[in-house]
């Protein structure tokens, strides 16, 4: 026992360097903002100032890139959710054997290269006589994005009781109304959070988007220019603002998910509990 | 696929259908066919296309290996590049697994659920924000005159500030912080099917520490950890950023000769050639850990 205590212990202390490590770069980077130095550093500190967020601002280059970057983004959903909505029916109604195929073509994507994905489409394209731009960069990542939105709905699907568009359908409910009446509310919290990861990862793309964009620039591409000519702590002001806004968005998304898996606990024990009432009656 | 049919109708079944072929072929499938095709051409101008140069070749492929010189050990740029993407890449890999490794295990097996519950929180945190400012923060903190250099030196670490930019040391280290948490939640994950009476009994029966990481842990983690290296392998083989960012001229990566291959000197078909073996090292990789560690598609997919 003892010999575990001790080993516990220096798992511990591993454990603080390993979170100083993850978060001490963001936070000096963080920092470094602050500094009236006019290159990003925290060392020598030559005193604390916030005009840089004012240069940020006043950056008309930022604001086209960030305008792209939303523009690509709004598209990449409007693609990627109902083809990832009906990959997932498609791939849960065909027979298993076409399943494992088709499967392993549909998550291929999220294994390749984001380079790669960004080439092949380039090349493709250009051969149709389609150029780079922001209409290439929303195809490339759309085609790995839908994969992930495939995923999340497949993953619903998979809790779904098909006999209740059975009983649907035998009341004598149309097509239509068993997709929006029961599949499309039973899917609805999995297209949501997936409407919010194809826009999430569409914004931070970088490696796909560098060779479909033509000479559009979106906000990573303007980042990673910056810091290679006209680095300034305006960058880490664009940084610091992405980190918060990131973090808050991810709370909320994991406070989502969780409220959301609760409900649907607290909506089975009530199915239980309703299902033993029934019994007790008979 | 009738029972598609049968619950959603004639036309919506044919929607989703077209749709999912849309995506298959169009976004998929024919992209990667008509790269590897173009990939055998010479690079001709338009007029020149279809014409009386336009055969297919392996000139493309060849072009990596040509000048290659194993008896003097001597090897052109491009081969270089490749050779130091395939090395690097797997170091940092290797890496990853090190240093994750301790924090999965203690998250899974050591520490209390709730403790569990909120350091995955936190540890989420930086797995959300972009791979470019984790790589920028790196950039900051390790240039000359930053903040790593003037510790170190205050420590009495080292003597003169180090160029951790101009080697490879400053990609590597970048490399290793941006894909870490890729290592670390497959790891985790593995970990936690584990059950702590395995652990209890093997110490009970005597077994010292390393030991029952060696025979018990690890072996009920081989599918994490290939998770986790296929991840971090194929991340870094294909990282753009990183090497653009914290790298220098001598420290090129085979991303960066792709590009410039792609867009300064306009070679389109050696462009693609390149990016055909990119991608074929990711899958020998991928195959390699899949067989060597025995897991499925489906397992990695999650």
């Amino acid at each position: 026992m003892q010999a575990s205590r001790a080993s516990d212990r220096l798992l511990q202390i591993y454990l603080g360097v390993f979170l100083v490590y993850l978060f001490l770069p963001l936070v000096i980077m963080a920092a470094a903002t602050f500094n009236t130095s006019r290159f990003p550093t925290v060392t020598p500190w030559l005193g604390t100032t916030t005009r840089w967020f004012e240069a940020l601002y006043n950056d008309a280059g930022m604001w086209v890139a960030l305008e792209n970057s939303f523009i690509i983004g709004f598209f990449v959903i409007l693609v990627s959710v109902p083809l990832g909505v009906a990959a997932a029916v498609v791939l849960n109604g065909v027979h298993a054997r076409a399943r494992s195929l088709l499967y392993a073509v549909m998550v291929s994507p999220l294994l390749t290269p984001g380079v790669i994905i960004g080439i092949s489409t380039l090349v493709f394209w250009d051969r149709l006589g389609v150029k780079g731009g922001l209409h290439l960069a929303v195809i490339g990542q759309s085609s790995f994005i839908t994969a992930y939105v495939m995923l999340m709905v497949l993953a619903r699907l998979q809790r779904f009781d098909t006999s209740l568009e059975e009983a649907a359908l035998d009341l004598g409910a149309s097509h239509g109304q068993v997709f929006r009446r029961i599949l499309a509310p039973h899917l609805k919290p999995a297209i949501l959070s997936g409407a919010v990861l194809a826009f999430f990862q569409s914004f931070e793309n970088y490696n796909t988007t560098l060779f479909t964009r033509g000479t559009d620039t979106t906000l990573t591409i303007y980042i990673a220019s910056k810091v290679r000519t006209g680095l300034t702590p305006a960058v880490n002001a664009l940084g610091l603002i992405l980190i918060l806004v990131t973090v808050v968005g991810a709370v909320a998304y994991e406070v989502m998910r969780r409220r959301e898996s609760a409900r649907e606990r607290a909506a089975l024990r009530n199915a239980e509990r309703a299902d033993m009432e029934a019994l007790q009656i008979a | 696929m009738s029972e598609l049919f049968r619950r959603y109708g004639t036309g919506m079944t044919l929607t989703m259908l077209a749709g999912v072929a849309v995506w298959v072929l169009a976004m998929v499938v024919l992209p990667y066919f008509v790269m590897v095709e173009y990939s055998f051409h010479p690079n001709l101008t338009v007029v020149e296309m279809g014409g009386p140069k336009d055969h297919y070749t392996l000139e493309n492929y060849a072009a990596l290996f040509r000048g290659v010189d194993l008896l003097h050990w001597d090897f052109p740029d491009d081969f270089r590049v490749f050779l130091r993407t395939m090395w690097g890449a797997s170091l940092v890999t290797f890496i990853c697994l090190l240093v994750c490794y301790p924090v999965a295990f203690y998250l899974a097996k050591v520490a209390t659920p709730e403790r569990t519950a909120f350091l995955l929180l936190i540890l989420v945190i930086p797995f959300w924000i972009n791979e470019i400012l984790r790589t920028f923060s790196w950039y900051i903190l390790l240039a000359y005159s930053g903040p790593l250099n003037i510790v170190l030196k205050a420590l009495g670490i080292i003597d003169a500030p180090v160029r951790w930019l101009s080697g490879s040391a400053g990609v590597l280290i970048g490399m290793t912080y941006a894909f870490l948490l890729f290592m670390m939640f497959p790891l985790y994950n593995a970990l936690e099917t584990l059950d702590r009476n395995q652990i209890e009994a093997a110490r009970d029966l005597g077994a010292p520490t390393w030991r029952i990481h060696w025979r018990v842990v690890i072996p009920h983690a081989k599918p994490g950890i290939a998770v986790g290296c296929i991840m971090v392998f194929v991340l870094a083989a294909s990282s753009y950023v990183v090497p653009a960012l914290l790298g220098s001229p001598g420290t090129r990566w085979f991303t960066e000769t792709i590009y410039s291959w792609f867009f300064e000197a306009q070679n389109w078909p050696l462009g693609s050639a390149y990016a055909f073996i990119l991608l074929g090292l990711c899958v020998a990789f991928i195959l390699l850990m899949m067989r060597l560690f025995r897991v499925g598609l489906t397992d990695i997919a999650k």
